[in-house]
This record gives structure tokens, C-alpha cells and sequence, in this order.
């Protein structure tokens, strides 16, 4: 390992709040886009049943 | 466009085919999905496309034909965007070293590059999309457009707001005004765009060519962007990784691009994911739809 210990890791040189910033906010970006996803997914097969239910 | 009367007459002739009425609570745009895709037929509803209907590839131009494979592209991209994304950071973040000039903050490059360059690569991937929408007026490039652009506009957030908090300890900036942070501003405001003309008309059709326009005259900015720290002074560095050679560590370079391809892969998966909603959306009033397992 190249880091001496998780302390050392997580600060990333004193410079921790920009890389985790960056890797934390695409984390999060992902999980909302496949919240998203699903949320859609759920709405269009929701009006796919109902509208070939009525027929 | 006008409409050929071969056209027409496959519209009404499929209208009437059709077993019964929509549901009355939700109004179908016309024409939409008034066509029954099959497995067999080639329903890119173009006389200029019919022409070309003996290639395999026009197989896929239809709905119906393309959902399966759609979803077997998604699910094999998952798996491959899972692992190289766990391979990629063990790299980059575990056997790449400190970097000589900008310390540790440099990591964030094996996010902020793949994610600048699929903001660029799935802005060209709408532009084509949609170009072959506007030529041949087949359904699907239209949703496969729709489809990538709210995942491009992601990625061009991502790419700013990680170049944003990048430059700050590197450069003693968040923002400044120059070529490349500019363009890159301009492309995501393009996505915008385009989201939101896409959604403005009721008349689905007329969003989508609307849009498609969006995407075609938008697609000028990218080269502009790609070639901005060549062309005009800037605070950006140069690239990277070009033909013929690379500035980086080659454990560096490694984790960037296994990176790449993650992202890759996830765009892709997301994108195949975002188009089968479409389908159900569009194409709701098909019958090979009830069949489908949800």
C-alpha cells in the first residue's frame, strides 16, 4: 500500500476535501440518475398495464 | 417533411389493424405508436429506408426487435462498468503514486476526464442519432437521442464541477472564463437545451425534431472544445493523452483509462435502460408490448 496509513488516505495530502468533493458528488449524481431511472420506468409500465387493461 | 403516400397508407392500414381504442384517459399523439412492430418487419416508416431494408442492421431500427437486445446490452454493461470501476479506483488510487507537481489532488482526473470526454462523445452520439432521425424518420434514433442526453448532461456537470474543485488548489481558481471551462459551460447549457425543447411540445414528433436541430447545430461546439486549449491561450492544461504518445505515468494512465471505459460502460447501460422506457412509453400501444415481462 502506498499510503502509510487511512488516515493518511482520506486527507489526500491535505487536499481530501477536493477529491472527496469531486468522487463524493458524482456518487451521488449516480445514485440520482438510477432513482431516476426507476422512477420512470415504474411510471411507463404503471400507464402500459392500465392502458392494456381497458382493452 | 412531407409524408409518402406508401407511407400513409402503411399508417392507416396498421391504424386499422389495431385491436381497439387507446384508453381514453391518455391521448395519443398522432400517429404515435399506431404502428405494430414485429420481429420480422422493418418498420422504419421512410420509403428512402425501405431501400436499404435487406441489411441486418435496419432489423434493429425497430422497436420491438431492438428492446431485447437493448436490455442484454444493458445488463452486460453493468457488469462490465462494476468491475472496471472497482479496478480502476484500486489502480488510481492504490498503486498509482503522488503525483511530482500537483501532489495527491491529481486523482480526480480518473473521474474529470472520462466524465469531460462522454459529456463530448455522447453530445456526438445525439448529434448522429438524431441526424438519422431527421433523414429517415425512424422512431427509435429519436428515442435513442433522448435517451443519452440527460446522462450527457450529466456527465458535462461532473466534468465542471470536478475541474471546478481541481483548479482551485492547482490553479488558485474555481472558475475563470477561458476557452475549454467556457465551451464546456456552453455544452452543458446545450443538453439543457435540448431537454428541455424535447419535453415543450405536445406533439412528440415536432419535439423531436425540434431538438434534433439542438443537436446538430450544437454538435460545432464540441470540436471547438476538444481543440480550445490548442487554439487559444489557456489555464487548462493540455492534453493528456494524445495519438502517438501520453505526459502521464503509465500507472496513472492506466487507472484514467480503465476509468474511461467504466464510464463508458455505464453511459451505455444507462442509456439502453433510459431507451426501453422510451419504448414502453412510445410504443404503449402495440401489442407485442402486453407480452413483454416487466
Amino acid at each position: 500500500m502506498i499510503w502509510e496509513s487511512w488516515g493518511a488516505f482520506w486527507s489526500m495530502g491535505g487536499r481530501g476535501f477536493f477529491v472527496w468533493g469531486s468522487y463524493g458528488v458524482l456518487a451521488i449524481a449516480v445514485i440520482a440518475e438510477l432513482i431516476a431511472l426507476r422512477a420512470a420506468r415504474k411510471r411507463a409500465t404503471k400507464t402500459l398495464n392500465e392502458s392494456h387493461h381497458d382493452h | 417533411m412531407a409524408r409518402t403516400e406508401q407511407q400513409s397508407n402503411e399508417r392507416s392500414k396498421a391504424r386499422s389493424n389495431r385491436a381497439s381504442n387507446p384508453s381514453p384517459s391518455i391521448p395519443l399523439p398522432e400517429g404515435e405508436g399506431s404502428v405494430e412492430p414485429t420481429f420480422t418487419s422493418v418498420n422504419v416508416g421512410n420509403a428512402r429506408a425501405e431501400r436499404f431494408s435487406g441489411r441486418w442492421f435496419w432489423r434493429f431500427a425497430s422497436p420491438a426487435a431492438f428492446y431485447p437486445l437493448a436490455g442484454t446490452i444493458e445488463k452486460l454493461c453493468w457488469f462490465v462498468a462494476i468491475a472496471l470501476t472497482i479496478i480502476g479506483l484500486y489502480i488510481g488510487f492504490f498503486r498509482a503514486p503522488t503525483d511530482a507537481t500537483q501532489g495527491e489532488v491529481y486523482r480526480v482526473i480518473y473521474i474529470h476526464v472520462p466524465a469531460a470526454w462522454m459529456a463530448m462523445v455522447i453530445y456526438l452520439a445525439m448529434a448522429f442519432w438524431s441526424a438519422l432521425g431527421l433523414a429517415f424518420g425512424t422512431r427509435l434514433s429519436f428515442m435513442m437521442s433522448h435517451a443519452l442526453a440527460p446522462t450527457g448532461a450529466m456527465m458535462a456537470a461532473i466534468s465542471l464541477w470536478t475541474g471546478a474543485l481541481w483548479g482551485r488548489p492547482t490553479w488558485g481558481t474555481y472558475w475563470v472564463w477561458d476557452a475549454r471551462l467556457t465551451s464546456t459551460l456552453i455544452l452543458f447549457f446545450l443538453y439543457i437545451g435540448y431537454i428541455a425543447l424535447a419535453a415543450a411540445f405536445d406533439d412528440k414528433k415536432k419535439g423531436d425534431r425540434a431538438s434534433a436541430l439542438i443537436a446538430l447545430v450544437g454538435a460545432v461546439n464540441v470540436p471547438i472544445i476538444y481543440f480550445s486549449v490548442q487554439w487559444w491561450n489557456t489555464l487548462h492544461q493540455g492534453a493528456s493523452v494524445r495519438p502517438g504518445g501520453s505526459s502521464m505515468a503509465s500507472t496513472m494512465l492506466t487507472a484514467m483509462m480503465v476509468m474511461t471505459f467504466a464510464f463508458w460502460a455505464y453511459c451505455v447501460a444507462v442509456a439502453m435502460h433510459r431507451v426501453r422506457t422510451q419504448i414502453i412509453e412510445r410504443e404503449r400501444d402495440a401489442k407485442w408490448l402486453a407480452g413483454v415481462k416487466q
